[in-house]
């Protein structure tokens, strides 16, 4: 089993090897598709877990009993491609590069493969082109 | 080498004409040179495509039986509120007006999912719009309230006039706080983490006529897919703005009072914008035509990106307490490639201006004037001039 989350630090738990012992603990896998701490020193945390059903859900548990937020990725953004002005205002916002633009076409691109949802683009876009889908 | 611009619309009858967009114009220049293209090319079409709070609609509804005095009462399109401080039955509906029951910032940064630039949208998409009126009673107009449904068709007039249009080049915004704000120019992230640019540059009507040689009051223009007018100099107009050697203004400089019938406009060129934490806006699309009626106007028109440079200002203090600082300057070719330099970092630029819709509208404009259907016209007088002293003032508060 396979699972994108979005984990939140409380700025007490920044500095534990947390994913690595629960990696261990559990047997995981794990990809860090992306790593920032906020200026309110919250960490976030997007990431990959694959392993077994039981062995995720109980990871999943013990993060959230030490005070991590656990976000599942679950919902999809899309682009409304006739909604699309191609700005490009979007562009710099997105914090895994899953929109860009093509130059050949000069038009805004989205590639869902890269995207973590996080909603960004949504807030950025002036005519509500990207949108989330559950 | 001087044409005229009766000369010019004689060859536009014939099919004579030739005509490019701006964006061809710079490339013949670069090739040929400016004296040699000035002769054979008789007009250059522009075309912008960005947000423009100051614009808004002017209906008609017709009378109802029995009467309605709207003016002086509540007048609301879609939940939004219109202006009713006119005749009995004239609005005016502003791009940024928001319903009463808008949370706006109170749930920060608001959502402003709609308002006057979307119920504009709606209607010329052809889309039915509830109309409804809460006023007061008189002897003639003996209706109190009003509730129906409205759309495009059915009302008499739908003039679209928006007093600031077109501004001759913007800042670009930055971000030199700790904290994400949220702006008329975007959501800008913290510590230079983007930076915002709202012009079509080497595209854009004004700075292609720096000095307004062929734009004035009268003339024929582009606005929002249909036929429109230059109405009158826009508001906040500045033409005594600092400018670079090629008339190129150092800060944002002249502007444009449009006029035009929305009747004849499409939902492609005018569409509702929600810009986070700010409010609700208008994207007009504008192109005007510009006569190449000597070598000096070529010139002009021929201007490049890399000779346009644009203002970076700090919006998370400096812009808000009206501080004249400008933390750098930079050119459009630079913002269009994705990033700048600035303060020794290197930051992406992302615009709210499209350069892709810019370009459809230059190049529909000159497919106009192709076909014969479109003329140019002679302005009817010039707007203020730089030596004019005319220029832009702030408000003192006062006790």
């Amino acid at each position: 089993m396979e699972e994108k989350l979005v984990l939140h630090f409380p700025p007490t738990l920044i500095d534990k090897p947390i994913i690595s012992d629960l990696v261990r603990k559990y047997d995981l896998h794990f990809n860090i598709l992306k790593a920032y701490i906020t200026p309110e020193e919250e960490g976030n945390l997007v990431l990959e877990l694959k392993g077994e059903e039981k062995n995720l859900n109980s990871a999943i548990e013990e993060l959230k009993n030490m005070g991590v937020k656990v976000q599942s990725i679950k919902s999809d953004v899309k682009m409304i491609e006739e909604r699309c002005i191609h700005c490009t205002v979007c562009i710099p916002l997105c914090p895994v590069g899953a929109i860009y633009f093509e130059k050949e076409t000069e038009s805004v691109k989205f590639n869902p493969e890269k995207c973590i949802a996080c909603g960004i683009c949504i807030k950025a876009c002036p005519t509500k082109a990207m949108v989330l889908t559950i | 080498m001087r044409k005229t611009i009766a000369e010019i619309n004689e060859k536009i009858k014939k099919g004579k004409a030739v005509v490019v967009t701006a964006e061809e114009l710079i490339d013949m220049c670069k090739k040929q040179g400016v004296k040699k293209v000035a002769k054979e090319i008789d007009v250059v079409t522009t075309g912008t495509f960005g947000p423009m709070c100051s614009s808004g609609l002017f209906i008609n509804f017709g009378h109802a039986n029995p009467r309605i005095k709207m003016g002086g009462g509540k007048v609301y399109l879609n939940g939004v509120p219109a202006y009713a401080g006119l005749a009995a039955v004239d609005v005016y509906i502003g791009a940024s007006a928001l319903p009463d029951n808008d949370p706006r910032n109170t749930e920060y940064p608001g959502d402003f999912k709609y308002g006057g630039g979307h119920v504009i949208e709606d209607l010329v998409a052809g889309k039915e719009v509830k109309l409804e009126v809460m006023t007061y009673k008189t002897d003639c107009y003996p209706r109190k309230e009003l509730s129906t449904w409205i759309k495009l068709s059915d009302v008499n007039e739908a003039i679209l006039f928006n007093p600031r249009n077109c501004y001759q080049n913007y800042n670009v915004a930055v971000n030199l706080s700790k904290k994400t704000i949220y702006t008329y120019m975007g959501i800008l992230k913290p510590e230079l983490g983007n930076a915002n640019y709202c012009s079509a540059g080497q595209l854009s009507p004004l700075l292609k006529d720096p000095y307004l040689k062929t734009i004035g009051f009268g003339t024929r223009i582009f606005l929002g897919g249909g036929v429109g007018y230059v109405a009158w100099w826009g508001t906040q107009f500045n033409p005594s703005v600092k400018r670079r050697k090629n008339g190129i203004p150092l800060s944002p400089g002249c502007t444009l009072a449009l006029i035009g019938d929305l009747k004849q406009m499409k939902p492609e060129f005018l569409r509702g914008a929600s810009l986070t934490g700010y409010g609700v806006s208008l994207i007009v699309g504008i192109g005007i035509p510009i006569p190449v009626l000597n070598e000096e106007i070529c010139r002009w028109a021929a201007i490049p990106d890399e000779e346009i440079y644009a203002p970076v200002v700090d919006y998370s203090n400096d812009y808000p307490n009206c501080k004249d600082k400008v933390l750098g300057e930079v050119n459009y070719a630079q913002l269009k490639s994705g990033k700048i330099e600035l303060m020794g970092k290197e930051v992406p630029t992302g615009s709210l201006s499209s350069y892709k819709k810019a370009k459809e509208i230059a190049s529909i404009l000159k497919e106009w004037i192709l076909k014969g259907e479109f003329l140019l016209t002679e302005k009817i007088f010039d707007f203020p001039g730089p030596e004019s002293g005319y220029t832009f003032k702030s408000l003192k508060i006062r006790e």
